[in-house]
């Protein structure tokens, strides 16, 4: 419902470093979405389609990698992908373990057009 | 030729609730930021809140919807300072609303700020508007699994509040379900059950409420005395 709202920050991000580096041609740009996020991957990449059609920026691609919740043992230290919301380590059992992935909503990287070679 | 970038995509916002975030600190209030679907009974919390306490207490209300000042008619009756932010389609506050809203209340601490979101239990979860606490509410007429099906408001609240608990009786509702499934998402939720209309359950939630203004306090920077 806000996938909007989020397509135009990562624009306007993309805009300002448009304006920074005005020579460089964009390509493509990374963004890392987390399953608790509350971002849907298809309604973010229609609204990004759809704000950046007919503008400077209607060539550039939206490379979603989607994250899924991860813990943290709180023992043993093992880092696990949280499956049917089993939190518990599958190494050691232990219940207790803290989120360290999933939230993500970031913008990871630009991909650049390489300059055309000189003849 | 791949560049890293490795910003949050939500940067302004987060740049602004950090600004609130330190003015909060520095004026010793406390922000709390209400979340829960349309008709859960945020306003009706808010209502009884108000309602309890004594003249004069430093409490203000900022209170969110897509239209109409209804809510905010509804708060002022309790002669605290409200203000209603009217979004105008937009699905959840964000960090530059509030700022302004509250630049026009002119609301300053030490107090209390009481925040109820545009109701909906998706985007209001993502904008960090500087709060010491999201709160989220559910309602015994919706279902248990509503904790499963919208993880993301559910792993960021620090308190779930079930509200109406005088309809119990009448509904086919397990509160005990509904924790154990909030709990899946985030072990360490605080829970309360509260009828707003009752009355039942309400001391416990104005404790709680009472028990974070005091850690707040204690996290200020010191005064000169």
């Amino acid at each position: 419902m806000h996938e909007v709202g989020i397509a135009s920050s990562i624009i306007e991000s993309i805009e300002a470093e448009a304006r920074r580096r005005p020579d460089a041609r964009f390509a493509a740009v990374g963004v890392r979405i987390g399953e608790l996020s509350n971002v849907d991957r298809d309604a973010l990449a229609f609204a990004f389609e759809a704000l950046t059609r007919k503008t400077p920026l209607e060539h550039l691609r939206l490379e979603i990698e989607w994250c899924p919740r991860r813990q943290k043992c709180l023992a043993c230290g093992e880092e696990f992908v949280v499956r049917e919301w089993e939190l518990t380590c599958p190494k050691c059992g232990e219940a207790r373990s803290s989120c360290i992935g999933g939230t993500e909503l970031d913008i990871a990287y630009l991909e650049l057009e390489e300059p055309c070679e000189k003849p | 030729m791949r560049e890293a970038v490795e910003k949050k995509v939500l940067n302004e916002n987060d740049r602004l609730a950090a600004e609130l975030r330190q003015r909060y600190r520095e004026q010793n209030i406390l922000c709390v930021n209400f979340i829960s679907s349309p008709g859960s009974g945020k306003t009706a919390l808010l209502e009884k809140t108000l309602g309890s306490f004594a003249p004069g207490t430093s409490v203000a209300v900022l209170t969110g919807d897509l239209q109409t000042d209804n809510d905010a008619r509804r708060l002022m009756r309790y002669g605290f300072p409200v203000r209603q932010i009217v979004t105008g389609g937009t699905c959840h506050l964000d960090a530059r609303m509030v700022e302004r809203h509250l630049n026009e209340l002119g609301f300053r601490g030490p107090g209390l700020l009481l925040v109820e979101n545009v109701g909906n239990l998706v985007c209001p979860s993502s904008y960090d508007l500087g709060e010491a606490a999201k709160i989220v509410l559910l309602s015994v007429t919706e279902g248990e699994d509503k904790p499963l099906k919208y993880p993301g408001i559910f792993h960021r609240a620090s308190l779930m509040i079930l509200t109406k608990t005088d309809l119990l009786p009448h509904v086919e509702f397990d509160p005990m379900l509904a924790l154990e499934n909030a709990r899946k998402i985030h072990p360490e939720i605080d829970y309360l059950a509260l009828s707003s209309k009752s009355g039942e359950g309400f001391d416990l939630w104005l404790a709680w409420l009472a028990a974070l203004q005091q850690k707040t306090r204690q996290e200020a920077p010191a005064t000169i005395s």
